[in-house]
């Protein structure tokens, strides 16, 4: 059975424990979670949007969606991924610790990758990088021998291209 | 509304449930819900049924449920009170009976502090619910009892938790009526697509090995979706088999009943699941006990099923036609359909069917033999036997519950049921000490009917402390013990399949059932041979009281025909009443259970 990637967004009433009914299923059921994102998207109206990116087989996600859709919470959901083209971005910031050549190449690479520099000292850089979630793992791989320290990420956020709404 | 017209949180409380229509509450006190015992107190349209045991409080909530159509009300305390819940809340979710549980939980301000009788019980119940609430506003109560009935009882049903704190049922609380707009995020689809109903038609007209196979889904969809089913099985006059869960849904009587399917289910049922062209799946869940091994599953057939939950639909077996919808509004629409359609039934293949089907039937899967000479030990099928047919004697209308094991899937074979919410089990879950606390709640719900728990020794033993309910309320439940000493599954599948090390199995130091009965102010009755069976079963018939029959059946007897874990319906191993072939069992079905 082939596997694919699904990236889910969700639409949740913003009420207590919505998020851990939401991790309790992919844990209770065994599903993955290789990404999530959750913040509240209509403060008025009391509603949040969950990016989730998981994968599995197509039966396994059309039950992921069909689980997820169930939950009392639930508004709405969208697979991103079978519905149609979508923007998913991420947002890192990776400490970098190094000096002379290192630092300096590192530098460069920032600037190839659009990275901004948001913090600096004389030994290390953090660099603020936006983009598609392999973007940013082929710049933190290239920070990896220029003194790359720590990563912090947000995970996916993602929205369909187009008219398209959820 | 103003300060002066409002009452406190107990009081809305019990007027939402009021609105609610509930008439009876299954409970027991504690700590955290004094002010809704004191509440009760001073009411009396809503009746409080003092339980022994939370977890019994639950089961009696799913028994009135299951046997009514209506949603179950629990109370109880926080801590241990929940806790104990737990294990009825998970049967209730997994067989979808529609239940409400309130909990008590610490005043809002202790939350987090690991006070006294603390626990985290939307945290615990949050996987044992469909879903759950915790009010920290005296201002949500109302609304949050309202929403949580609608929860329940639409959709799927299933058990929903309000959790309680003491603070927000002792302060004034505003009061608001039910809603008639549904719910904001909630609101599942009850009638089907049409133009799946019509693949699904011109699937089933053209079918010449049909069959339909229905489960719990029936049942919950109420009596109409009964008598639509066998409108719609009568019309196409196609063979029909159950789930465990769907007893009843369709008469057992009919001559296209082709009895119970699955592990303990009938060679007639399995055969024709394994060889079927076109099966119609309504409200079952091709749970594992009715698939066998998945992978040899009526792999020639393809497969319509409707059911209300989508997640239901390609979660084990994939499917041709998915029809998200009611069984009621699904079989209504088929049925219209059906008619509708110009397509050509063959009815020449079906009745070639019908001839290999009746040939399976000879085979008479349910056979056994009791010897009938004087003092001969009871064969446990043919007391299950004596009970239907005496229980039909009486002209009483019967409702059954059991527990756990051998006992259950005998009920299940030889007990047959006309009409739906006449049967009670635990399928999904599996719980011993269901069938006595369930029986309580039948019987509240219907005073005057005969109610029995078909039970095991050892299950009963595991919510034994209800005979004091019974007692209390003069619920003239009759408690029907098949006693073979053993957890007897369990020595079956000991004997088959762990070569016969009968590992903690027996049921040693077992109490004196009658004098049981006589400590719990019940009548105890006795049987140990044949012939003293249908007295034993008579009187407890004719008791107006609270009955322990214990039943003394054969210690060996083995519930047969049985698809043993790992096999594919055609594998199935019929009892020594028949030329026994026996199926290999694999490590891969030893693994599973």
């Amino acid at each position: 059975m082939q596997q694919r990637t699904a990236t889910i967004s969700v639409l949740v009433e913003n009420e207590a424990g919505v998020l851990a009914r939401v991790i309790g299923l992919f844990a209770g059921r065994g599903y993955n979670i290789e990404s999530l994102t959750v913040a509240p998207v209509e403060d008025d109206r009391h509603k949040s949007r969950i990016n989730v990116v998981t994968s599995g087989t197509d039966m396994v996600i059309e039950q992921i969606k069909a689980q997820l859709d169930r939950l009392v919470p639930v508004h709405r959901l969208a697979d991103l991924t079978l519905e149609g083209p979508h923007l998913a971005r991420e947002l890192a910031m990776i400490k970098v610790i190094s000096t002379g050549n290192e630092r300096a190449e590192a530098l460069r690479m920032a600037e190839a990758f659009r990275a901004r520099v948001i913090d600096a000292t004389p030994e290390s850089f953090v660099f603020e990088l936006t983009g598609a979630t392999d973007k940013l793992d082929a710049f933190i791989e290239l920070m990896r021998p220029l003194g790359l320290a720590e990563v912090s990420r947000t995970g996916v956020a993602a929205i369909a291209r187009g008219k398209r709404t959820l | 509304m103003s300060q002066t017209d409002q009452q406190s949180g107990a009081e809305v409380l019990l007027r939402a449930l009021r609105d609610q229509g509930v008439e009876v509450i299954f409970g027991y006190p504690g700590g955290a819900v004094l002010p809704i015992y004191d509440a009760l107190f001073q009411q009396n349209s809503i009746r409080h049924i003092l339980v022994r045991h939370e977890q019994a409080a639950v089961h009696a909530a799913e028994g009135y449920a299951r046997s009514t159509g209506k949603v179950g009300v629990v109370l109880v305390t926080s801590g241990p009170g929940a806790t104990n819940a737990v294990t009825g809340l998970v049967d209730a979710l997994m067989d979808s009976i529609p239940v409400v549980c309130l909990t008590g939980q610490v005043p809002t301000h202790l939350i987090g502090n690991d006070a006294f009788q603390e626990a985290d019980t939307t945290g615990i119940t949050r996987p044992a619910t469909k879903h759950n609430y915790l009010v920290k506003n005296p201002e949500d109560l109302a609304r949050v009892v309202h929403e949580a009935f609608y929860v329940a009882r639409s959709g799927r049903p299933g058990p929903v938790v309000i959790d309680l704190p003491k603070d927000v049922v002792i302060g004034k609380a505003p009061y608001t009526g039910p809603e008639n707009g549904g719910h904001r995020s909630y609101r599942p689809l009850t009638e089907p697509d049409p133009a799946r109903i019509a693949e699904a038609i011109a699937l089933l007209r053209g079918a010449k090995r049909p069959v339909i196979y229905t489960g719990g889904g029936v049942i919950n969809a109420g009596p109409d979706a009964a008598a639509a089913l066998a409108d719609f099985v009568h019309t196409t006059g196609m063979p029909c088999t159950s789930t465990l869960m769907g007893l009843g849904a369709f008469p057992a009587s009919d001559p296209q009943f082709l009895g119970m399917l699955g592990m303990h289910g009938t060679y007639e049922s399995n055969l024709v699941m394994h060889g079927c062209d076109v099966m119609l799946n309504v409200g079952a869940r091709f749970d594992d006990r009715v698939t066998g091994r998945l992978n040899a599953f009526s792999q020639g057939s393809r497969k319509i099923h409707a059911d209300i939950d989508p997640s239901s639909i390609n979660k084990n077996v994939a499917v041709d036609v998915p029809i998200v919808g009611d069984a009621g509004a699904v079989l209504r629409a088929l049925l219209a359909a059906w008619r509708e359609s110009a397509i050509p039934q063959d009815r020449e293949a079906l009745a070639k069917w019908w001839r290999q089907i009746d040939a399976w039937r000879r085979v008479d899967s349910l056979k056994f033999t009791q010897p009938t000479a004087a003092g001969s030990v009871i064969k446990p099928q043919h007391a299950v036997r004596r009970l239907y047919e005496l229980t039909q004697e009486s002209g009483r209308e019967t409702f059954i519950t059991t527990e756990v094991g051998q006992h259950q899937m005998w009920a299940a074979q030889h007990f047959k049921f006309e009409r739906p919410n006449r049967w009670m089990t635990s399928g999904g879950l599996g719980t011993m000490g269901y069938g006595l606390p369930a029986a309580m709640g039948v019987q509240i719900a219907h005073p005057d009917a005969l109610v029995i728990d078909v039970a095991g020794e050892a299950s009963i033993l595991m919510n034994i402390q209800e005979m004091g309910t019974l007692a209390q309320y003069r619920l003239p439940v009759k408690v029907f013990i098949l006693n073979n000493q053993y957890m007897g599954m369990v020595r079956q599948w000991q004997e088959l399949l762990h070569g016969g090390r009968y590992s903690e199995s027996y049921s040693d130091a077992l109490p004196d059932f009658v004098k049981l009965a006589d400590a719990f102010h019940a009548v105890g009755l006795r049987a140990t041979k044949v012939d003293d069976l249908d007295r034993v079963i008579r009187e407890m018939i004719a008791t107006d009281r609270p009955v322990i029959a214990d039943i003394a059946v054969d210690q060996k007897e083995n519930c047969f025909p049985m698809i043993p874990s790992g096999a594919a319906h055609n594998e199935m191993i019929l009892g020594p009443e028949h030329q026994d072939r026996t199926a290999s069992i694999t490590d891969e079905g030893l693994m599973l259970v």
